[in-house]
């Protein structure tokens, strides 16, 4: 399949070869548990000491250093300039105050630069949904054409392999031109990077379905139709999903860069408004955050995988 | 060639520069099971995706029932080499996805009776709901000979359909494809290399020459009388006799017979031989 040469559509995503919810312990069934036990603990040892570090350094080291200001110049620059120049690294138990006060009240609106980091996320969340969902229509259908046809899918294959590696945000000022509507820009933004991973393993999952079952979809005489339903699409269908968690975990990506760019809500947007507003407890939480959601759309996609999943 | 069911007249399949075989001609009769016995290279493959309709021939045609063959046929069921079962779908979906190519319009519940049934017909009613990878090698088998019998096919066309299994399991398979295919009075055409596969399952044994240049050289008359078990086939009168003739054809004669025909060779009237009737045979046709 020519469209997959440069493309590993079959990778799955990286992850720990012991990453907790894949259970692939391969040891003896008794001693499976207790390696996990013990991996749980010493991850939240690991944590424990990393957050008690960072908060002992920026006790000690990021308050104010009291060095002499020029009084003109601090006063020209206001209250954090005089305070000793910058603004102290956040520690983890101020963190951890911000953060219980937005996941209080996730949901509220105070007009259009002050709304709750939920509300936030949702925005994301629902960009991300619909550029993915429309490039999953679009890529599947297509993906299936190509790997059916050799002859589409050579001609097709120099396109992709020119649009495929450029960078999606690279799309945003045409999408902005063209389309003159930020939050559609940025679902655009998402289509066009969540596109390619499920193109090419569409493509390439449908090009190596087993001759043996199409020979025996073909003695039985089941129509086109048939045949793509009920032996290709199933056949490839761990390839896609693979294609689709991949395409996942890069819109994921892309949103936040998509949203510090055309700005007004959403997650990546709300983290460019903390650093204009200095507040970096709060970056430090959208990071969390993020990374949280991230896991959570990944798990969802490799539940789905699990259930399309197909040994020999 | 009035009473047969498929006419096989001429056919070639050659690659530029190379011809597998050409100029063959056999037919198979209505009811009858033959079995093509030849060494790898030799086209054999070819000649059955052939008569399933999965390939065209370079040259020549098929007719079966009266009608040229122009692609595949319900009416010509394959049992494939792997087994070539879904492995997303369990036993019965295996079977229920056949019948429901077959009967268009039958409901959900009697595509699975009639599946169950196929399945219970080979013995695997237990093991409807499994998947192909919970299920033994033989097992597999089994599921995909019914299928194949499932669509009440008018032909059934078999690919070495043993070869991947144990010694034990493939005796018992050929048992049951005995059974099955003498019960419905199914024609049959199979491919093997097993010579005691052959005698005990075919009522004729074509033999082929080496490819490539292969040809159809022998056509055995296997007149060991029905049914035939393997407990008691290798005593049988003349077994011996028939499995020598057809060894030194695979160990010698397939080699030494490869290659052009001799003068006179009509590819249309292969000679027939009766190795396991000593009491005819030399010359065949003073007994006539």
């Amino acid at each position: 399949m020519g469209a997959s040469e440069t493309s590993h559509p079959r990778t799955p995503t990286p992850s720990l070869p012991r990453d907790a919810g894949e259970g692939a312990a391969s040891g003896e069934g008794m001693s499976a548990n207790a390696t996990t036990l013990r991996a749980a603990l010493l991850s939240l040892l690991i944590l424990a000491a990393f957050l008690g570090a960072w908060e002992f350094a920026a006790r000690s080291g990021g308050g104010g250093s009291g060095e002499a200001l020029d009084p003109e110049y601090a006063a020209l620059l206001g209250q954090a300039a005089a305070a000793g120049g910058q603004t102290p690294f956040p520690m983890p138990s101020e963190i951890a105050v911000r953060l219980w006060e937005l996941v209080r009240d996730p949901f509220y609106i105070r007009g259009p630069n002050d709304q709750g980091i939920g509300i936030q996320l949702a925005y994301s969340l629902a960009r991300v949904g619909a550029g993915f969902l429309i490039a999953a229509a679009v890529a599947i259908p297509l993906g299936f054409l190509i790997g059916m046809s050799p002859l589409l899918s050579a001609a097709l294959n120099p396109f992709i392999q020119v649009l495929r590696p450029v960078s999606p945000l690279a799309w945003m000022p045409l999408a902005l031109y063209t389309i003159k509507d930020s939050s559609v820009s940025s679902i655009f933004v998402i289509f066009i990077c969540s596109v390619w991973p499920m193109l090419l393993n569409t493509a390439f999952g449908v090009a190596t379905v087993r001759k043996e079952w199409l020979n025996v979809a073909r003695t039985l005489e089941a129509g086109r139709l048939k045949t793509a339903l009920r032996v290709i699409l199933p056949a490839a269908a761990p390839t896609i999903l693979t294609g689709m968690r991949i395409s996942i975990g890069i819109a994921w990506l892309v949103i936040v860069a998509a949203e510090m760019l055309v700005g007004g809500t959403g997650i990546g947007y709300w983290v460019w408004n903390q650093w204009n507003n200095l507040s970096l407890a709060d970056i430090v939480i959208a990071i969390l955050l993020i990374g949280l959601v991230g896991l959570l759309l990944d798990r969802l996609l490799g539940m789905a995988a699990r259930a399309v999943a197909w040994a020999e | 060639m009035s009473n047969a069911y498929v006419s096989v007249e001429g056919i070639a399949r050659r690659y530029p520069g190379a011809t597998i075989f050409e100029n063959l001609w056999f037919d198979v009769k209505r009811g009858e099971f033959v079995c093509l016995v030849g060494h790898s290279g030799c086209g054999k493959t070819t000649v059955l995706n052939i008569l399933a309709g999965l390939e065209a021939p370079s040259d020549g045609v098929v007719i079966v029932d009266g009608q040229e063959i122009v692609g595949p046929s319900l009416d010509r069921a394959v049992i494939f080499q792997g087994h070539a079962l879904m492995p997303w779908m369990s036993a019965e979906q295996n079977v229920a996805f056949a019948l429901s190519c077959r009967h268009p319009s039958w409901g959900k519940t009697q595509l699975r009776e009639a599946a169950r049934a196929a399945l219970e017909k080979v013995g695997l009613g237990h093991a409807a709901e499994k998947k192909p990878a919970q299920l033994s090698g033989g097992m597999k088998q089994r599921v995909g000979i019914a299928r194949a019998l499932a669509i009440a096919p008018k032909m059934l066309l078999m690919d070495e359909p043993f070869s991947a299994l144990d010694a034990l399991t493939r005796g018992a398979l050929q048992e049951e494809v005995s059974r099955l295919v003498t019960e419905a009075d199914q024609t049959a055409f199979m491919i093997t290399h097993d010579v005691d596969e052959a005698i005990l399952l075919a009522d004729r044994i074509l033999l082929m020459t080496n490819g490539p240049e292969a040809r159809l050289a022998e056509v055995v008359v296997n007149t060991l009388p029905r049914p035939r078990d393997r407990a008691s086939l290798h005593h049988m009168p003349g077994y011996h006799e028939l499995r020598d003739h057809i060894l030194d054809f695979l160990i010698t004669r397939s080699r030494t017979l490869a290659g052009a025909p001799p003068a006179g060779w009509d590819p249309k009237l292969v000679p027939e031989v009766r190795p396991a009737q000593p009491q005819i045979t030399p010359p065949p046709r003073a007994a006539a």
